[in-house]
């Protein structure tokens, strides 16, 4: 389905991706996993065209990502929920959901995949006319997911959708993504959670300083002993 | 002493600027007391004279500070070069009216019969969407030329392009319309100086037609501003780009559309009050963008820069500031422009965030 192959880019004379490859099966759930600075997140951003790489190709559905505009990718199906959330503070919920269907034009998709998201996120449906700004953390997080899937993704970009939630709230996230990915949505999840990421990924590959340094089975890199000292905490 | 200061928790800097602040206000406050005494007082008429001009030239101020708000909220920049946009417009309104009163009007019999005393009310609507559109047109070239190529760069450089382009507009319109003034033809429905009488006391005052006509229209400009700002698939893009550009870009925004956009709604709102500033108050050249653009930057920081409501009664409270300001404070009238400038140097000492605060959140750039 999506095929990542020597992917090359600078930040001016930073090059935070030196060569990434890897690739992803429809319906799976793929890690990518590293420490701070490995280049995770600019490899969602490259993917999701909003970063240009120097070379190296996105291949998406015969097609190469990296020639593609931002709006044009997200119609293909490839949505990103961004590191940090990202929110729109100053709009409401529900126009925070409605922004996440900016390029579905049909009114009635809109309002059907709004009642799909409350009807997993109730939450939000209770706090639609609430300003973003004003959710919790927790709450701030099932609306980057419910606005990320408004637009009918057939792969989510997942940036560290655990980071900075309470344990109890990690696992409810999660829930949601095996929920999601059991859906029919293909899943490529960023973590420094590598623990939980592994748990639910089929497979993963760590990143270092901008390079994949392993790859393999979620099951098998749980018990690398390199993973385990590096990533899982001993 | 700078141990006391730290103490409280003031450096020097904020001390500065509360004692330049205090020295502007006793100043003030001195020249109240000193011209009270001397005033001859107003009659009511008098303070309704005022309040209407103050009502009238504040509903310009408002839709030419909404186009600095807009840009402010989106860019993080001060369109120094938007005074110049409304500027073009009064010429365009300016041409297509006299091309309106060149034409006689076909069929009407009358030789001396134009088409704009004919046909008065659509002579207006071409007159100010012409006028409108020109600086909608100008505001995205500038963008586009002046700003886009310097996007990432640090912030003071777009702001030199800004004056760069000020400079550059109001210079070539000298040089393609001259130097001289020029008067505006108005449709006799709408003729400057004429308008109802209305009693006020003993007195009566007048209330013009091209006033009220300038105060209604910029009225529902702004009302229209609201709502595409609220309701519109256009203006909910533009406060997502405002808020967050990677996560509008993610959720397929095209930004740059959204910003050229802005551009052009700001452009068109300037040049809608360049026609008005025409039709209102006649005379013209190539520099009646220059203080209407510094009054409204007022108006802006006023309300709060980027924030929309906060432009509008920014420049609804400047106007009304500078027309009653001079006679409550017992002043000359010539120094109105001193009170729009006194309160902007006092709303950046005081209140930088302006009268409505700072609707802006922390990841500014
Ligand atoms: N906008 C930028 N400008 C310059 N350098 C950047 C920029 N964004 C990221 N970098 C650099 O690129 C490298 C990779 O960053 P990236 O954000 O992709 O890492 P990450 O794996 O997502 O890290 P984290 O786990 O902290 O989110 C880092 O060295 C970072 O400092
Ligand atoms: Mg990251």
């Amino acid at each position: 389905m999506l095929e990542v192959k020597n992917l090359k880019v600078f930040y001016g004379a930073i090059n935070a991706l030196k060569d990434i490859s890897f690739n992803l099966d429809e319906g799976e759930i793929v890690a990518l996993i590293g420490a701070n600075g490995a280049g995770k997140s600019t490899t969602l951003n490259t993917i999701s065209g909003i970063i240009r790489p120097v070379s190296g190709k996105i291949k998406y559905k015969d097609q190469d990502l990296t020639k593609i505009s931002p709006p044009q990718i997200v119609q293909m199906g490839i949505v990103q929920v961004p590191e940090g959330r990202k929110i729109f503070t100053r709009m409401t919920v529900y126009e925070n959901l409605e922004m996440g269907a900016y390029t579905i034009h049909d009114k009635t998709r809109v309002k059907n995949n709004i009642d799909k998201v409350f009807s997993i996120f109730p939450r939000l449906e209770e706090r639609q006319r609430q300003m973003g700004g004003t959710l919790s953390g927790g709450e701030q997080q099932m609306l980057a997911i419910g606005r990320a899937l408004m637009a009918d993704p057939l792969l989510l970009l997942m940036d560290e959708p655990s980071m900075g939630l309470a344990p109890l709230l990690v696992e409810q996230i999660f829930e949601v993504i095996q929920n999601i990915n059991q859906q029919g949505v293909s899943i490529l999840l960023v973590e420094q959670n590598a623990n939980m990421a592994l748990s639910i990924a089929d497979r993963a590959y760590v990143l270092e300083t901008g390079q994949v340094a392993l790859s393999g089975d979620a099951e098998e890199l749980l018990k690398n002993p390199i993973v385990k000292e590096s990533y899982l905490g001993g | 002493m700078i141990k006391k200061f730290q103490n409280l928790n003031i450096t020097w800097g904020t001390a500065l600027r509360y004692i330049a602040g205090i020295i502007v206000v006793i100043y003030l406050l001195w020249r109240i007391l000193q011209t009270t005494s001397i005033q001859g007082s107003y009659g009511p008429d008098t303070w309704m004279r005022f309040l209407i001009t103050g009502l009238v030239i504040g509903g310009i101020y408002s839709l030419i500070a909404i186009g600095y708000t807009l840009v402010y909220g989106i860019l993080f920049m001060i369109n120094f070069a938007h005074g110049e946009v409304m500027m073009l417009g009064t010429f365009a309104g300016y041409f297509v009216l006299e091309a309106f009163a060149a034409i006689s009007a076909p069929g009407s019999g009358n030789q001396n019969m134009s088409l704009l005393n004919t046909y008065p009310v659509a002579a207006l609507v071409i007159t100010f969407f012409v006028g409108a559109s020109v600086s909608a047109l100008i505001g995205y070239l500038l963008e586009k030329i002046a700003y886009r190529p310097l996007r990432g760069a640090q912030r003071l450089i777009p702001l030199i392009s800004a004056i760069g382009a000020s400079i550059f507009l109001q210079n070539a319109a000298q040089l393609l319309f001259g130097p001289q003034r020029r008067q505006y033809t108005n449709p006799d429905i709408l003729w400057r100086g004429t308008g109802w009488m209305i009693p006020v006391g003993d007195k009566s005052v007048m209330l013009t037609y091209t006033g009220t006509f300038s105060f209604i229209l910029s009225m529902l400009l702004m009302a229209g501003l609201l709502i595409l700002v609220k309701k519109t698939r256009l203006g909910k893009s533009m406060r997502a780009v405002a808020e967050n550009k990677q996560a509008a870009a993610l959720m397929g925004i095209d930004v740059d559309a959204v910003i050229s956009k802005t551009f052009i709604i700001s452009g068109f709102l300037a040049g809608a009050a360049g026609v008005m500033w025409g039709i209102h108050n006649g005379l013209f050249n190539h520099y009646v963008g220059f203080i209407p653009g510094i009054k409204a930057f007022t108006a802006a920081v006023l309300g709060g820069v980027g924030n929309i409501p906060g432009a509008m009664v920014g420049g609804m409270l400047l106007g009304l500031l500078e027309s009653l300001g001079p006679a409550i404070l017992g002043i000359d009238f010539q120094l109105k422009d001193v009170i729009a400038f006194t309160i902007l140097i006092l709303v950046l000492i005081f209140r930088p965030s302006g009268l409505l605060g700072e609707t802006l959140k922390e990841d500014k750039v």
